[in-house]
């Protein structure tokens, strides 16, 4: 099954080598149980004009093997599974110090940045799918509080902003969502008044 | 399900060779989050967005105050939407003046109107418009550069007293830019001609005069923080204003912002001084008064020298719904300057459905509606509202965000049930039909192109000065970088 993802409104021009590996079935442990497609993506390292992003060297999927603990994963790198609005799930490695905003936007998945990751917009904001994981994050700051809190519908216990959730060795395998277009757009629960 | 039934629409119009034609009139948030919803959603849609400007990007680049830059890098997004193969701009098209609504209807399969709201409220009571009195929208039009701003000239050398009335992050923003020492404003974006008069300025003291209390200030935590937080700035909150009402703790129990805000303004009210210091500034949060006219000068006629205001007390309806009602006791507050704050309103455009009273376009869902009364039945096809025009001028940026995924939801309902032009295959003019329609009015639209020349040239004039950019504010000038 053939993802399409909109990548050409988010670049000046497509990426020139975009490569979509065979298909390779795994156990993948977020939604369910059963065996799933899992499906990656490489994609040129891209420069965001203006942003505050960090340029990061392209993902690999080839392991570099730590040979004396026989690890499959690179030891800077943490697997993070997104899960859109579709249910559908796309496992990401990543490298340690990248936040998920750019994981996001590295890898063609829908999170919205407005503010490119300054702190001035709710709109990157994820939902972490285990407590213990979020359980892991820092507190969210003053500042990012007052962000997120001007959207309804946020699940205020389990929700972040993508841009200041940054990779760490602790955070493997963690399973963040992205959240459902709300309907109900009033700041913080507000219904006006009918006048 | 709605995934099939995208699918089906998308490969209908890609069969077909007759491409969903958009035309989006208003290129602020609203207008380009529903542009690119559209460019995802169709892909063969081609979306022109129009903007009476020269210059795209709406309050983003006239409402954002100067300090806070990074509320304008949504700009990148917004460029990269009108980048796309598929999509256009063009500037400098009014509608009603350059191209009538009808005419837009006949070229366009469909129009989504995101003009937002360039008018005000009025509070209608006398003195109104006594010179010195000016609504805070063209007051950050002014500041901001706006080419319909410029004119405004406030006086700030005759008076060392402003009253704002409301106290709305529009209230909030145009209090910080009167109160914070200008050389933190040097380097912004900030339009030259405002710094220059912002420095001259004798006004020292700033109210923000609410209607009600402070557990109903419309302001947010991230503006209250940051006001108050100026340097050297005297902060007056009176002590007995803090006094809640059972109704005003429930209110809060259910509103974490509304629970920030007032617990900023009650540290900010226990830890100020006194008395202010020689020099200071000073901002004073004034509540529980309603402005019941506006006060004529006896020196200078024509000019406001005060606010007559009647204190109110908040009666009953229930939390969220307390609302203020004149006690008949007064109160004058001496000024040289009132900032009305207390909401834009949006403008009526010829054949359009209009809730004067509402100030928005009477619609379901995005979808516009043949008349007020709201039957669901009575819609004008093909015509939808986003952003403002919309919901009415409330939220923030990323408000727009949900607001389009609504209206190009409806959008694609339509087109999948037929109900549109394209469906039943009648090919529309589109962007070929408008340029040329706009070329026989001798109307010279702006293309992105030419905006780019235009930003540039206010980021090369900007870099002379130590500014992001320095913006051009005359039509004229505009024009003439642009061409």
């Amino acid at each position: 099954m053939l993802i399409q993802y909109n990548y050409m409104l988010k670049n000046i021009s497509p990426p020139s080598n975009k490569i979509i590996l065979p298909l390779i079935f795994q156990q993948t442990g977020c939604t369910s149980q059963h065996w799933r497609p899992l499906i990656k993506l490489q994609s040129d390292p891209r420069v965001f004009q203006g942003s505050l992003f960090q340029k990061y060297p392209q993902f690999s999927t080839t392991a570099v093997n730590d040979a004396s603990h026989g690890s499959s994963i690179q030891k800077d790198m943490i697997n993070v599974t997104f899960v859109d609005k579709d249910i559908e799930e796309k496992n990401i490695k990543v490298p340690v110090g990248m936040s998920m905003l750019e994981v996001a936007h590295e890898n063609d998945i829908e999170l919205e940045g407005a503010c490119e990751g300054s702190l001035a917009c709710s709109t990157c904001h994820v939902i972490v799918m285990d407590m213990d994981y979020y359980n892991k994050l820092q507190d969210p700051t003053d500042e990012e509080m007052t962000c997120w809190i001007l959207l309804l519908g946020l699940q205020r216990r389990k929700s972040h902003l993508g841009c200041q959730i940054v990779a760490r060795p602790e955070l493997d395998g963690i399973c963040l969502a992205l959240p459902a277009a709300s309907r109900n757009f009033a700041v913080d629960g507000y219904v006006p008044k009918p006048r | 399900m709605y995934k099939a039934r995208a699918w089906l629409s998308r490969s209908f119009t890609a069969l077909s060779s007759n491409p969903l034609r958009v035309c989006v009139v208003g290129s602020g948030p609203a207008g380009f989050y529903t542009a690119e919803k559209t460019l995802k959603a169709h892909q063969e849609a081609q979306v022109d967005i129009i903007d009476r400007l020269p210059t795209p990007f709406g309050l983003v680049r006239s409402g954002v105050a100067p300090d806070h830059p990074e509320t304008k890098i949504v700009i990148n997004q917004f460029s990269r939407v009108v980048q796309h193969e598929r999509c256009s701009f063009f500037g400098n098209v009014t509608l009603g003046s350059s191209v009538s609504l009808s005419e837009l209807r006949q070229l366009y399969h469909v129009v989504v109107l995101a003009y937002g709201a360039e008018s005000d409220r009025a509070l209608g009571i006398p003195g109104e418009d006594l010179i010195g009195v000016h609504s805070a929208r063209e007051f950050v039009w002014w500041y901001n550069g706006h080419p319909d701003g410029k004119n405004l000239s406030p006086d700030l050398k005759s008076t060392d007293t402003a009253v704002i009335l409301g106290q709305g992050n529009v209230a909030l923003d145009v209090a910080r830019i009167l109160l914070r020492p200008t050389e933190e404003l040097a380097t912004t974006d900030i339009a030259s001609y405002a710094w220059t008069a912002l420095e001259g300025s004798s006004i020292r003291k700033v109210y923000l005069v609410g209607r009600r209390g402070p557990v109903q200030a419309a302001c947010t935590a991230k503006e209250l923080r940051e006001i108050l937080g100026i340097k050297n700035l005297y902060v007056h909150i009176r002590e007995d204003d803090l006094i809640k009402s059972p109704t005003d703790e429930e209110e809060m129990k259910n509103s974490r912002i509304q629970r920030r805000v007032y617990e900023l303004l009650s540290k900010a009210a226990a830890s100020a001084s006194s008395q202010p210091m020689l020099g200071q500034r000073e901002l004073h949060f004034v509540f529980f008064r309603k402005p019941d006219s506006f006060l004529e000068s006896n020196e200078r006629s024509g000019h406001v020298s005060g606010v007559h205001f009647e204190k109110t007390a908040l009666k009953g309806g229930g939390p969220g719904k307390q609302y203020a009602v004149g006690t008949g006791e007064f109160e004058d507050l001496d000024c040289g300057m009132v900032l009305k704050s207390i909401g834009y309103k949006s403008v009526p455009v010829n054949g359009l459905p209009f809730d004067n009273h509402k100030g928005i376009v009477p619609n379901i869902r995005g979808r516009v509606l043949k008349n007020i009364s709201g039957d669901s039945s009575q819609v004008e096809n093909g015509l939808y509202v986003c952003g403002w025009l919309k919901r009415g001028p409330t939220g923030i940026i990323a408000t727009n965000l949900y607001c389009a995924e609504e209206t190009v939801g409806s959008i694609s309902e339509d087109l999948e049930q037929g109900v549109l032009a394209s469906s039943s295959g009648l090919p529309k003019p589109g962007r070929e039909g408008l340029l040329q329609l706009l070329d026989n009015r001798n109307v010279r639209p702006v293309p992105f192109s030419a905006w780019e020349k235009i930003d540039s040239e206010e980021k090369r004039l900007g870099s002379l000065r130590n500014k992001p950019k320095e913006k051009l504010t005359t039509y004229e000038d505009l024009l003439k970088v642009a061409t």
